[in-house]
């Protein structure tokens, strides 16, 4: 298997895994938070405003370590730098 | 399929190159700024006033209230900041709805760009509210020894944002074109709409994540002088 192929293929199978475990994490976390919220509100349904911004705001901060994971798939299937480095260089 | 609106070129001369995200951003501010001149040219405070007018002070007096509940109790100087950020990043957002248009926060580079003036503008705004004095002792608090920390902790912060806004928007658009190449009419339009959703709701969530950094560093001053 030559270079370019060997990096292909970890490439391919290395986003695949690199999304399916890091968006795990982050929804076993928004999950949880969602249901904390929920308790709460349930329990002071008069400060709902503030309870639902800063559950979106903490939403949005966990979410990030998924998108994390995401770009870096992304870039390793559309934007590889090794990938280009390896055609240009030659195998 | 491209990765980012960088890679569209439209045209070159020499060394700079007119690319989407440029034209798009360009397009954004152009549309925002008449639309702004057209509306406020006559601004009624009777009882009458413009359809408009009224959207207007809607949307202001809303990014007023949601920045003096997150802790900025004075909001009105923070108001432009970050009343323009929530205005463009929600104006982009909304834009993707019209045919053609790729958002510019879909690149690196216009996400870094405004998450460094968030970088900029929480020294800024802490020296305005406590001195230079009193602004670079918020970074030896709690203790000094969490001085690299916090250094550490702004620059991560300002990455957090940019990144985060990027991954957002580029995967609504990515999704949506992977998705026209499999099932052409129904699942493209229902990610436009989540993209729609997601557009806006981290426009919002930019906007208050700045709004609660510039409280944390405007924050010391008005507890101790409570406190005295």
């Amino acid at each position: 298997m030559d270079n370019t192929t060997l990096i292909a293929v970890v490439s391919i199978a290395v986003a695949g895994l690199t999304t399916s475990f890091g968006t795990m994490g982050p929804a076993l976390a928004e999950g949880r938070a969602v249901a904390t919220a929920l308790t709460s509100l349930a329990q002071q349904p008069d400060a709902s405003a503030t309870i639902t911004r800063t559950l979106f705001v903490g939403l949005a901060m966990i979410e990030s370590t998924a998108i994390y994971c995401f770009v870096i798939s992304m870039i390793l299937i559309f934007a590889n730098p090794f990938w280009k480095h390896f055609i240009a260089g030659g195998g | 399929m491209h990765l980012t609106p960088d890679e569209l070129i439209y045209a070159q001369l020499g060394l700079f190159k007119l690319n989407a995200t440029l034209l798009f951003t360009w397009i954004v501010m152009v549309v925002m700024v008449v639309g702004a001149w057209l509306i406020t040219r006559r601004l009624s405070s009777g009882l009458v006033r413009s359809r408009w007018q009224n959207i207007l002070e809607i949307i202001v007096l809303g990014i007023s209230k949601q920045i003096g509940e997150v802790g900025l109790a004075a909001p009105r100087p923070y108001l432009p900041f970050l009343g323009t950020l929530f205005s463009f990043l929600a104006v982009v957002g909304l834009g993707t709805l019209v045919p053609g248009f790729e958002p510019p926060t879909g690149s690196l580079s216009t996400t870094a760009a405004l998450a460094l003036c968030v970088l900029v503008a929480v020294p800024v705004f802490g020296i305005r509210s406590q001195g230079v004095g009193g602004y670079l002792q918020s970074y030896l608090k709690p203790t000094p020894i969490m001085l690299p920390f916090n250094l550490i902790g702004e620059v991560s912060r300002t990455l957090a944002l940019a990144v985060r806004l990027f991954g957002n928007m580029m995967s609504g658009a990515m999704i949506v074109a992977i998705l026209l190449t499999i099932t052409p009419l129904l699942f493209p339009i229902v990610m436009t709409v989540l993209g729609l959703l997601t557009g806006l709701v981290q426009a919002y969530i930019f906007t208050i994540l700045a709004a609660v950094y510039i409280a944390a560093g405007t924050r010391v001053r008005d507890t101790a002088q409570s406190e005295a």
